[in-house]
């Protein structure tokens, strides 16, 4: 440590959101000069916190900061740029309209006669840095009409003339195609020989075995260790990675599964930057079962659900529920069909934030005759139905006209569970139904799926808490780059082995997964 | 009827009628323009240039001068900016809220304060006098060149002036560092924001900016198109500068040219209305400004639509 100078020294870092979630707790973190440093964990797992702390866009709740070994305080993303930290965000922070040389100058932009723009300067200031690190943009162009792995060159520059040393990467190959990753990686190790000190935060073990010296692991808040990248093997930074807590057990009866409910034929999807997040999904949901997706975030999850929920168009492909097809459908008719969705983003697409509790969980049913007394509403039905799912939900609030924004997250999501479990659904659609929540309302809502189960609805349950798809699913299906890279109907599962499948170390043969289709 | 019509609309006269009539608009839609560039929608047009053109006015009468009035009528547009920035930017009201509430006091409140300051009801024809009206003025050398000399010549100082700041606040927004800060933050603010530029300031800056120009446009109604102020003086341009800002594409150069056909569109109603033997469809020729707002709105949303479709954007998903 002592001839290595670091350049970055966190200590002791925790960071607790006024809502009580901690999101890092007594982190410890630290990056020797000229090193190119892996942060790595799972969604969640808080990595993009501590870097928002380092880049002063979030203020840690306890601990220090040195830069060079002096304390700091970053108040501000202008005061950590100012000491040399240059952010590359996941989502670029670019203006489409203006040229790589206006991105790059604005803010900053040289002047001539004292009120216009240089823009010459402006252009020779982008082609120095262009070529003296050997990140290629041609300056004139507009950055709308330039493709990703160039705008995140632009992002890059943007942060070295304004004199970064050390380099913070957000997950920087996610948007990007194999082909790009490469060059950027040349481009970063060159980096790192000009003296430069990266931190990467990636989940892709290969990328980050292939390209860093040093890797810090953190799980669930916690810093769980930091290592050579020489020394340690894939299989244990995935057991570090991904390895298990507290262990909420559900008990549950073994799965009857009968006749075939959701089936899912060769989905492919292409995103709005050309890349294929769906490569050729298929599988099956049998009545009486729960089958769980599991994966790191972004590996096609989103896709799929948006897909079987009518929001996106897949490329390829069909989804059908009991014979008939969905896609293209619009939601309220996927919803007759006898589909129920809980969706991740509770806030938008779960709840009306500011309606009552009554109008949240009748908005699906509203037009029933039983509600209704010819043009009028019956608000004796209604109420008595809003008050029976309160209560068979157990929603904590002052009353059913409650407004649904004011309650707790757990409560606001068992809000949406009572809606959707409670419309007699043949197929539940769970997407990460627990995330986010009190330990009183994830058990509530566990025990519910499993007895909804039970009583002959499918159910397909995706969440990137492994805990939770190991624990609740009858069979698993771990989605890997866009593809089924395992399929799981035994019970045995262990969180090593999903861990292996879920970062691409193993998949299974094509004749394995096939299996998933039941057919 | 067509022949005098035809007669009447092939004069220097009713080109020179265009220029003039054009100018107010003109200012109203690069004030759009501006705002529009930084994010901010201002559709407090109608109502600053209505305060503005109330005050320049007062202000030109106090002190007997139409220059000080016009100063005064910019001040006052600038104002009512930041008034408006302070309620949306810092306060939290949506912006076509307080856009709404400057032009309710466009229409109601500048009525009570003529009646407070002068006691007049209505207008202010009684304190009219020569000297208060913004000058026109003759170019040498092309005044004496045939129909050109006749369309360019003899306008008021503010007219030339508008189609002046056509080309500086395309400077301004092209070619200046806080030009470029300003269309960036309109454009993505984090992005904006993230290299130091304060998005609140730029804001706070383009809508003083709208302003100032609102208040021009509110100067020249009141100060040399009307010669003298009265409520309903206006009438909507606060509304057509901002179609023609959509037309225009947001861009100055593009504003100007929507506001020509504004411009001869309003032409076009004075010269059919004084037709003989047409005074009964009175209200219908009334209408021919805002049908050809109407028209050109369409026409620019049909355009978008095709470039659209053409670059294959994808719509918002509901």
């Amino acid at each position: 440590m002592e001839e290595q100078e670091l350049v970055v020294r966190m200590e002791k870092i925790s960071k607790v959101y006024p809502n009580g979630i901690a999101a890092n707790r007594d982190v410890d973190f630290s990056v020797k000069k000229g090193e190119i440093h892996a942060l790595i964990g799972e969604n969640g797992a808080g990595k993009s916190t501590l870097m928002k702390i380092l880049f002063g866009l979030e203020q840690p709740t306890d601990g220090n900061i040195y830069l060079n070994g002096e304390k700091v305080t970053l108040a501000s993303p202008l005061v950590a740029i100012s000491k040399g930290i240059g952010m590359v965000h996941q989502h670029f922070m670019l203006v489409p309209s203006l040229t790589v040389a206006e991105n790059i100058v604005l803010g900053m932009a040289p002047k001539k006669s004292g009120i216009f723009i240089d823009n010459k300067e402006a252009v020779r200031l982008t082609r120095e840095y262009s070529e003296k690190y050997n990140l290629h943009v041609d300056p004139d162009a507009r950055v709308a009409d330039i493709a990703v792995g160039m705008k995140q060159k632009v992002e890059i520059l943007k942060a070295l003339v304004r004199g970064a040393r050390v380099l913070i990467l957000d997950e920087p190959t996610a948007v990007l195609t194999t082909q790009e990753t490469g060059e950027l990686f040349q481009e970063l190790k060159n980096l790192k020989e000009k003296g430069f000190t990266i931190i990467f935060i990636s989940h892709k073990l290969k990328e980050i075995k292939e390209l860093t010296d040093r890797i810090t692991i953190m799980r669930s808040g916690l810093s769980v260790g930091v290592y050579e990248t020489d020394s340690i093997s894939e299989q244990e930074i995935s057991r570090l990675m991904v390895g298990r807590d507290v262990v909420l057990k559900v008990s549950k009866t073994e799965s009857v599964p009968a006749e075939t409910v959701l089936t899912v034929n060769d989905l492919h999807y292409i995103n709005e930057w050309d890349k294929k997040t769906l490569n050729g999904v298929s599988f099956a949901v049998r009545s009486g079962e729960i089958v769980g997706i599991a994966g790191v975030e972004g590996n096609g999850q989103r896709e799929l659900v948006d897909i079987l929920f009518g929001l996106k168009l897949p490329a390829s492909g069909d989804a059908r529920v009991s014979g008939q097809s969905l896609i293209g459908l619009p939601q309220a008719r996927i919803r007759h069909l006898g589909v129920s969705y809980v969706p991740e983003d509770r806030m938008t697409f779960g709840v009306a934030q500011t309606a009552s509790i009554q109008e949240n969980v009748i908005s699906d049913r509203y037009s029933r005759k039983e509600f209704n007394n010819g043009p009028l509403f019956n608000m004796k039905s209604l109420h008595k139905e809003s008050d029976k799912l309160i209560v068979d939900y157990a929603v904590l609030c002052k009353s059913r006209s409650q407004e649904v924004g004011m309650l707790s997250g757990g409560n606001i999501q068992k809000v949406v569970v009572a809606r959707e479990f409670s419309s007699d659904p043949i197929l539940i659609i769970a997407d990460q139904p627990t995330r986010g929540i009190d330990v009183g309302a994830t058990e509530l809502i566990r025990k519910r799926l499993v007895e909804l189960a039970r009583a002959g609805c499918a159910v397909l349950l995706v969440s990137a808490d492994l805990n939770e798809v190991m624990e609740l699913s009858d069979s698993l299906i771990v989605m890997y780059n866009g593809r089924i890279a395992g399929y799981f109907d035994d019970g045995k599962w262990d969180d090593v082995m999903m861990g292996e499948y879920m970062l691409g170390l193993k998949s299974q043969s094509d004749e394995e997964i096939r299996r998933a289709c039941h057919a | 009827m067509l022949q005098q019509l035809y007669e009447s609309i092939f004069r220097a006269d009713f080109l020179f009628a265009i220029i003039r009539i054009t100018a107010p608009i003109l200012f109203a839609a690069l004030a759009a323009v501006i705002a529009e560039k930084a994010g901010v929608v201002n559709i407090g047009l109608e109502g600053m240039m209505m305060i503005s053109a109330l005050f320049g006015f007062l202000i030109a009468y106090w002190t007997q001068s139409w220059a000080i009035g016009v100063l005064g009528a910019m001040l006052i547009g600038i104002l009512l900016g930041l008034m408006m920035g302070f309620f949306s930017f810092k306060l939290k009201t949506n912006i076509i809220l307080s856009g709404i509430a400057v032009n309710m006091l466009g229409a109601g409140g500048t009525i009570f304060l003529l009646h407070m300051f002068t006691g007049l009801r209505g207008n202010t024809g009684a304190l009219v006098s020569p000297n208060i009206l913004i000058p026109t003025i003759d170019i040498p050398l092309i005044n004496k060149i045939p129909i050109l000399g006749e369309m360019l010549s003899g306008h008021a100082i503010l007219t030339y002036l508008a189609f002046i700041l056509v080309v500086v606040i395309r400077v301004f927004l092209y070619k200046t560092p806080l030009g470029l800060k300003m269309r960036a933050v309109g454009e993505n603010p984090s992005a904006a924001s993230s290299v130091g530029v304060s998005v609140l300031k730029m804001k706070y800056i383009a809508i003083a900016m709208s302003g100032a120009l609102a208040g021009f446009g509110g100067a020249f109604m009141s100060m040399y198109y009307s010669q003298g102020w009265n409520q309903g003086m206006v009438a909507g341009r606060g509304f057509i500068a901002l179609a023609a800002q959509a037309m225009g594409r947001g861009e100055p150069v593009g504003a100007m040219f929507s506001s020509l056909l504004f411009g001869l569109a309003q032409a076009m109603k004075t010269k059919v209305s004084g037709l003989r033997g047409i005074a009964s469809y009175n209200y219908l020729i009334e209408m021919i400004p805002y049908v050809v707002t109407i028209i050109g709105l369409v026409v620019y949303a049909i355009s978008i639509k095709r470039r659209a479709r053409r670059h294959q954007l994808k719509p918002v998903k509901e």
